[in-house]
């Protein structure tokens, strides 16, 4: 009897084209200007930044744009220490939660420039955006966040967006 | 108002499966281009073996071979092959219970058109050229001349 086969590859793999709709497009489109548009809700007066055209709290359409500013400040964070296939950057390093300037709900994204012992809630931080010509209608048009040198920003001021 | 964009969306998971002892005779008797079940507790051969008996429930492990020919019990006509079909031109899938077996085992049969295809009909394996040790070592089942 020869070797006994211990496993199998059972490889997954789903095709999906993603669409991103109005308000996600308008979105995307802005980053090609290095603009953050988000939509503010008429009853709650929020800003959703992704927009996706719709409250999801107050359940009513969006139509209002706000432009965000690119800087903001980490309100959770996570330090990725294990390797995965597909990963981009090598462990270790921080992907954080980021509420931008005019935002009420937090972006996800790559902090970058920053020891891992450094991360921490309320560090304030600014976009690092690729240079025009790399300018595409995606979330990679910002290379990273970094740290912008700004003492941290109160508890209070983001208590309430986590 | 402008189109809204889309992109493609690939999710893969290169997933590995630990396949347990008896899955593993199995696997491993496909890469000699072997077909083995496993007795059950009332005597029947069940493939692809299993580790547990269908209806006791107690560990099993006496293997036993099975021929790589067999008879169709079920079968459905695909007639517009997906990518990650076994194979890219029309083909059924069946239920097969290879001689030996009192089980049906599912693959493919590369029957040519969907006519061909009846309950009952006779079928053989096909195996690659280079077995690896996983189901795919039966590239498919072909239709067995009538005797």
């Amino acid at each position: 009897m020869s070797d006994p086969v211990m496993v199998i590859a059972t490889p997954i793999r789903l095709d999906y084209t993603y669409t991103a709709g109005q308000a996600s497009s308008r979105f995307l489109r802005g980053l090609t200007e290095r603009k953050l548009l988000g939509q503010r809700c008429p009853e709650c007066r929020k800003v959703y930044i992704p927009p996706r055209g719709s409250c999801p709290t107050c359940g009513v359409p969006t139509a209002e744009d706000v432009e965000c500013k690119d800087t903001g400040t980490v309100t959770t964070f996570c330090v990725v220490n294990i390797p995965f296939p597909g990963q981009a950057i090598r462990p270790p390093f921080v992907a954080a939660s980021v509420l931008l300037d005019g935002a009420d709900i937090a972006l996800f994204h790559l902090l970058q420039e920053v020891d891992v012992q450094q991360a921490r809630m309320g560090m304030r931080v600014e976009a690092l955006w690729v240079p025009d010509e790399e300018l595409r209608p995606s979330m990679e048009s910002i290379r990273y966040f970094r740290p912008s040198g700004e003492p941290d920003a109160p508890y209070a001021s983001y208590k309430d967006h986590l | 108002m402008p189109e809204p964009l889309t992109a493609p969306h690939v999710l893969e998971y290169p997933y590995t499966r630990s396949v347990g002892p008896v899955m593993g005779a199995f696997f491993a008797a496909l890469r000699e281009r072997r077909i083995v079940g496993v007795r059950g507790s009332d005597g029947r051969v069940i493939v692809p073996p299993q580790e547990y008996d269908p209806t006791t429930s107690e560990a099993l492990g006496e293997l036993a071979d099975v021929a790589d020919a067999g008879t169709v019990t079920a079968w459905t006509w695909i007639s517009a092959p997906r990518p990650k079909h076994p194979l890219q031109r029309p083909f059924a899938f069946a239920l097969i219970r290879l001689d030996g077996a009192d089980t049906a085992m599912l693959h493919a049969v590369d029957a040519g058109e969907e006519q061909v295809m009846r309950t009952g009909m006779r079928v053989r394996a096909c195996w690659r050229e280079e077995p690896r040790g996983d189901i795919h070592d039966i590239a498919c089942f072909e239709r067995e001349p009538e005797p």
